[in-house]
C-alpha cells in the first residue's frame, strides 16, 4: 500500500522533472557561454571599456556568488559583504602605497584584509548569529556603517572620500612586453598585443574562476548540505545533532574571506580603492539585485544575474541612446528613449524579471521553485 | 512496584520542572528509563508530555531539576549536543528539511551520526557509504521508492515514515516519539508499529512513546507513565496504571467505560 502511494507521489512530478531537465541544460548552456565568453574577452572584445565590464563581471561572480552562500544556501541575510569586500581593497591598496607596486605588498596588504575579514566575521558570527534573522541583519548594518564612516575618516591611511591611486607591479603595466617579437614590441595574437594589460586580465579572471569552483565545491560538500538544512530547518538540524551557531559562523567566515579575496582582484585592477567602488551601499544593492535576479541558492544565478545586470548598467543608455536617434521622427518615443532615462527602464526589466521568474532566473529555470 | 528491573538507568530526569510565567508546565517530575524497556507517556492534552520531551531532548531548559544521560548531567547542553550524546527524538508535528529530497533528509542524520558535517572539500555526493546507509533506513521504512522526491511532497503518512527513518539513521541509544501515528491511515500505523517494535528487539535501546491510542499503548508498553497539569501522577505495569481510578478519571474523563 505505501509502496502504491510512493509510485503515484513519484510519477506526478515526472512532467516537471522534464520542463526543469530542459531548464537546467538552458543554465548550463548559458554559464558555459558566460565563462566562454569571459575567458577569451580580451581577444572578443579588445577594447578598453569591454575589458573594464568584463573585469568588474569576473569580479562580482565571485562577491555575488560568495553572498548566495549566506543568503541564499543558509539563510543568513547580511548587509556587511561590502565590509569585506572593501577590507581585502583597502589592505592591498595601503600596503602598495606604503610598500611600493609589488607582490609582496598585494600578497601582505591582501593577507591582512582577509585575516581582518575573517575576524571581524567571526566576532560578529559568535555575537549575534544566535539572534534572530532580523537583528543580525541590523548588526551587520550598523558594522557596515561603521566600516564606512572609519573608511572616510581615517584620511591618513585611506585617502578619505577621494580613496587611494597607486600603481601595480610591473608585470601588468600596459607597456610591459610579455613576448617580443623581432622589433622589439609586444607580440600580438589575433591582433591582440601580449602586453601587462592582457597578463592583468588574466591574472584576475583565473584567481576568479578558482573561487568560484572553491565555492561550488563548498556547496557540494557536506558541509554545504549542512547549510541547506539549516535554511529549510533550523530546529531539525539542531535536533539532528549540527550546532547551528557554529555551521552559520563557519559560513559567514568562508563568505567573508572570499568577499575580501574579490576586494583584492578589484584593488588590483583598478589601481584605486575608494569608497565609491568598494563600499558604499550602491554596491550592496547591486549585489543583492544581482543575486535575487540570478536566483538564491544555486550558484549560477550569481553568473547570469551579475552579467545581466552589469551589461544593463554599462550599455543600457547606449542602447537608449540609439532607439531615441532611429525613433527621432515619432511622437513621445524619442523622450521615453531619451538616455536620462535609463534607471526607469532598468525598473522596468526588474519588475518583470521578478515577475516571470519569481526564484530568480537560474533558480525558476532548474525548478527550485518559490520559497516558502 | 515493577517485575523486572533492569541494570542502571540510561535516561532520568530529577525534580524536573520549568515554568511559563506562574504556570508550571511541567512541576517537579522524577522519572528513570532503562535499557530495553518502551515506556509510553500518556495523559491528557495539556498534561506536559510534550513540553517533558522539549525538555529532555533539548529544546527548552529547565527551570530547576536535572537530566541525567547515565551518569552525566545533561541539563544545559544544546539539543545537537545531546544528539550526539545519543538522544535521537521524532517530532509531533511533522519536522522535515521541506525542499530537500526524501534521501538527503535522511542523509543529512546519517552524516551528522558519521560526525561528517564539518567536511568542505569533500563532495558529499561521493560519500557512498553515507548514502548507501541513508537508503537503507529509506528501505526499513518503505520509502525507497520516493527516495528522489521533495520531502514537502510526500503525503502525510510517508512524511511521518520520514520522520522515523531519519530518527533510526541518527542510531541513538535513547529513542523518543511523539506520537508517531498521529494523523496516520488504518493501513500506515501499523508499518510504524512494527518499526518500534523492532527498534525495542534491540536490549540496549531505551524507548519513550507519547501516544494516545489505547491498542499502541497495550500492543507495545512495558510501562506507562501517567503526566498531568504537569505531574507524574502514576507510574508501573500497564495493567495495574490503567486499572487505577485516578488514572481513569484523568485521562480518560467520566466516560471511562470506553477503556474495556
Amino acid at each position: 500500500m505505501a509502496q502504491t502511494t510512493s509510485a503515484i507521489g513519484a510519477a506526478v512530478p515526472n512532467s516537471k522533472a522534464g520542463r526543469t531537465f530542459a531548464g537546467r541544460v538552458t543554465v548550463y548552456g548559458l554559464v558555459a557561454l558566460i565563462g566562454l565568453a569571459l575567458a577569451l574577452a580580451p581577444f572578443l572584445f579588445p577594447d578598453v571599456r569591454s575589458q573594464e565590464v568584463a573585469a568588474r563581471i569576473c569580479v562580482f561572480i565571485v562577491l555575488v556568488a560568495s553572498y548566495d552562500l549566506l543568503i541564499g544556501y543558509t539563510g543568513i541575510v547580511s548587509f556587511a559583504h561590502t565590509m569585506f569586500f572593501g577590507l581585502g581593497a583597502y589592505g592591498t591598496a595601503i600596503a602598495i602605497k606604503t610598500m611600493g607596486p609589488g607582490f609582496e605588498a598585494i600578497l601582505l596588504g591582501g593577507g591582512i584584509g582577509i585575516v581582518a575579514a575573517l575576524v571581524l566575521a567571526l566576532l560578529i558570527g559568535l555575537l549575534s548569529l544566535r539572534v534572530k534573522a532580523i537583528f543580525f541583519a541590523m548588526v551587520t548594518l550598523a558594522a557596515a556603517s561603521v566600516m564606512m564612516v572609519l573608511a572616510s575618516q581615517l584620511s591618513d591611511f585611506t585617502g578619505g572620500e577621494d580613496g587611494i591611486t597607486y600603481s601595480i607591479p610591473k608585470l601588468f603595466a600596459p607597456a610591459t612586453e610579455l613576448l617580443a617579437d623581432a622589433d622589439g614590441k609586444a607580440l600580438r595574437l589575433f591582433g591582440v598585443a601580449l602586453n601587462g594589460k592582457l597578463a592583468l586580465y588574466y591574472f584576475v579572471f583565473i584567481s576568479a574562476l578558482v573561487l568560484f569552483l572553491g565555492m561550488l565545491r563548498i556547496v557540494a560538500s557536506p558541509l554545504g548540505s549542512v547549510l541547506q538544512a539549516i535554511r529549510e530547518n533550523e530546529m531539525r538540524a539542531e535536533a539532528i545533532g549540527y550546532r547551528v551557531v557554529v555551521y552559520r559562523t563557519a559560513i559567514f567566515c568562508i563568505a567573508a574571506g572570499v568577499a575580501a579575496c574579490a576586494g583584492i582582484l578589484r584593488a588590483v585592477w583598478l589601481k584605486y580603492t575608494g569608497p565609491e567602488v568598494v563600499l558604499s551601499f550602491d554596491i550592496m544593492i547591486d549585489i543583492l539585485l544581482m543575486v535575487v535576479i540570478g536566483g538564491m541558492g544555486t550558484m549560477w544565478g550569481a553568473v547570469i544575474g551579475v552579467v545581466l545586470m552589469t551589461l544593463a548598467q554599462y550599455y543600457l543608455k547606449d542602447l537608449m541612446a540609439l532607439g531615441a536617434e532611429a525613433s527621432s521622427a515619432l511622437p513621445i518615443v524619442p523622450d521615453l528613449l531619451n538616455p536620462e532615462r535609463w534607471l526607469l527602464w532598468l525598473g522596468l526589466c526588474f519588475i518583470l524579471l521578478v515577475y516571470f521568474f519569481p526564484a530568480g532566473i537560474a533558480g525558476t529555470l532548474m525548478g527550485k521553485g518559490v520559497r516558502r | 512496584m515493577r517485575g523486572h528491573m533492569p541494570s542502571s538507568p540510561s535516561i532520568r530526569t530529577e525534580n524536573l520542572s520549568i515554568h511559563f510565567g506562574g504556570h508550571a508546565a511541567v512541576n517537579n517530575v522524577t522519572c528513570a528509563f532503562h535499557p530495553g524497556e518502551l515506556t509510553v507517556i500518556v495523559g491528557p492534552n495539556g498534561a506536559g508530555k510534550t513540553t517533558w520531551f522539549n525538555l529532555v531532548s533539548g529544546q527548552l531548559r529547565p527551570s530547576a531539576g536535572r537530566i541525567l544521560l547515565g551518569e552525566r548531567d545533561i541539563s544545559r547542553l544544546a539539543p545537537s549536543e545531546r544528539a550526539k550524546a545519543g538522544i535521537g527524538r521524532a517530532f509531533q508535528l511533522t519536522n522535515l528539511f521541506p525542499k530537500l529530497s526524501v534521501l538527503e533528509n535522511v542523509r543529512l542524520a546519517v552524516q551528522s551520526r558519521a560526525r561528517q558535517g564539518g567536511r568542505l572539500f569533500a563532495r558529499a555526493a561521493a560519500l557512498t557509504g553515507l548514502t548507501d546507509k541513508a537508503m537503507h533506513y529509506l528501505a526499513e521504512t518503505n520509502l525507497t521508492g520516493a527516495a528522489a522526491l521533495l520531502a514537502s511532497a510526500l503525503p502525510h503518512g510517508d512524511q511521518r515514515k520520514l520522520e522515523v527513518a531519519m530518527l533510526l539513521a541518527m542510531e541513538p541509544d535513547i529513542f523518543m516519539f511523539d506520537e508517531p501515528t498521529a494523523g496516520m491511515s488504518v493501513d500506515e500505523a501499523p508499518i510504524i508499529l512494527d518499526l518500534i517494535a523492532r527498534i525495542k528487539a534491540d536490549t540496549s535501546r531505551t524507548i519513550l512513546l507519547v501516544e494516545h491510542k489505547m491498542d499502541v499503548v497495550r500492543a507495545l508498553a512495558d510501562r506507562i507513565v501517567v503526566l498531568h497539569n504537569g505531574e507524574l501522577v502514576a507510574d508501573g505495569d500497564p495493567g495495574e496504571v490503567m486499572a487505577l481510578d485516578l488514572v481513569r478519571e484523568i485521562y480518560l474523563g467520566v466516560g471511562a467505560e470506553e477503556v474495556a
